[in-house]
């Protein structure tokens, strides 16, 4: 998999810490492959929007990637939810179903930005940057990345 | 069925299969099917209900399942393994997404349900109102198999958007 420049917290340096939220372990690991080729790090993962509340306060991510249609809860009510305990959090939603009314819906209650499935990792990774914001630095890339065809 | 509602589904397949897999697709057999479902490998459903209520399910040889795994994991996955079954349930879910997404966009309104595996060796059949369309796509990993079945569920509403 392609290899990106590695994005760190501006604050201590640290990998960008990430909750994948996805009914589907297939898009988790899928989700968790394109984060490490960004530097990041999966500090949790849930199943749906429930779980999604739950975990976001146990690990308290710098960013959410989370899905739409999910059982339980779906994606935009667990956006909603999260962002009324913690008015910071960074969502963006990542689904395959991308009509304007989800994106607007989703927009309304909070998250930042919207990728549509099937992702693509250096589309992913500028929406990072851009949600990131000044609180992200890009890291140096290796001499070595740089001769495998890492992206600047 | 009309044709305006199937294009979105094979444009969406087309492209998704063509992207996951990084090859190119072309449509093979395109049927009406008459009788129930048969599932030939791994399957997964997903139904949408709405202006236009229906499920679509995509079914693919475990050995299929398995080259269309490694490809979007980016690493080996034999057919036996879990993860075939799950990049079948990614891909099914992809493809209706894509494909309401553009229906959506044409006026008509979705609401798409959480995809489970289909383990029968029947699936749904056509019915009175239910057209069902069997489609197979060829690719790079093998034959792709489509089921379509669908129904307007207000023709008043379908013809007030002009679709």
């Amino acid at each position: 998999m392609e290899q990106f420049a590695p994005l760190r917290r501006k604050k201590d340096g640290q990998p960008v810490r990430y909750l994948v939220v996805d009914d589907s372990v297939f898009a988790r690991k899928n989700l968790g492959k394109m984060i490490e080729t960004f530097g990041g790090e999966v500090a949790g993962e849930a199943p749906d929007g429930l779980a999604a509340i739950t975990e976001y306060g146990r690990v308290l991510p710098d960013m959410v990637l989370m899905d739409i249609t999910m059982p339980q809860m779906e994606g935009i009510e667990a956006a909603e939810k999260i962002l009324q305990k913690h008015s910071d959090a960074r969502i963006v939603m990542v689904s395959s179903v991308g009509y304007q009314e989800n994106i607007v819906a989703a927009l309304q209650r909070g998250a930042r930005h919207f990728v549509q499935k099937p992702v693509k990792a250096d589309v992913l990774y500028e929406v990072v940057k851009y949600v990131m914001g000044d609180d992200v630095a890009v890291a140096a890339i290796a001499p070595d990345s740089i001769a495998d065809g890492a992206h600047a | 069925m009309k044709m305006e509602l199937i294009q979105p589904f094979i444009n969406a397949a087309d492209a998704v299969l063509g992207q996951s897999l990084r090859c190119r697709t072309s449509v093979g057999e395109v049927l009406m099917a008459e009788d129930t479902y048969q599932r030939s490998g791994i399957a997964a459903q997903i139904g949408f209900t709405g202006d236009i209520e229906g499920r679509i399910i995509i079914d693919l040889a475990p050995a299929t399942a398995a080259y269309l795994a490694s490809a979007l994991a980016g690493t080996e996955i034999s057919a036996g393994d879990d993860m075939a079954k799950e990049a079948v349930l990614e891909l099914a879910n992809q493809v209706i997404g894509n494909a309401v997404t553009t229906l959506n966009n044409q006026g008509f309104r979705f609401k798409v349900l959480p995809p489970e595996v289909h383990l029968s060796t029947q699936g749904l059949s056509a019915s009175r109102d239910t057209e069902a369309l069997l489609m197979s796509f060829d690719t790079c990993g093998g034959t792709v198999f489509m089921n379509i079945a669908m129904r307007y569920t207000s023709q008043d509403e379908h013809a007030a958007v002009g679709a």
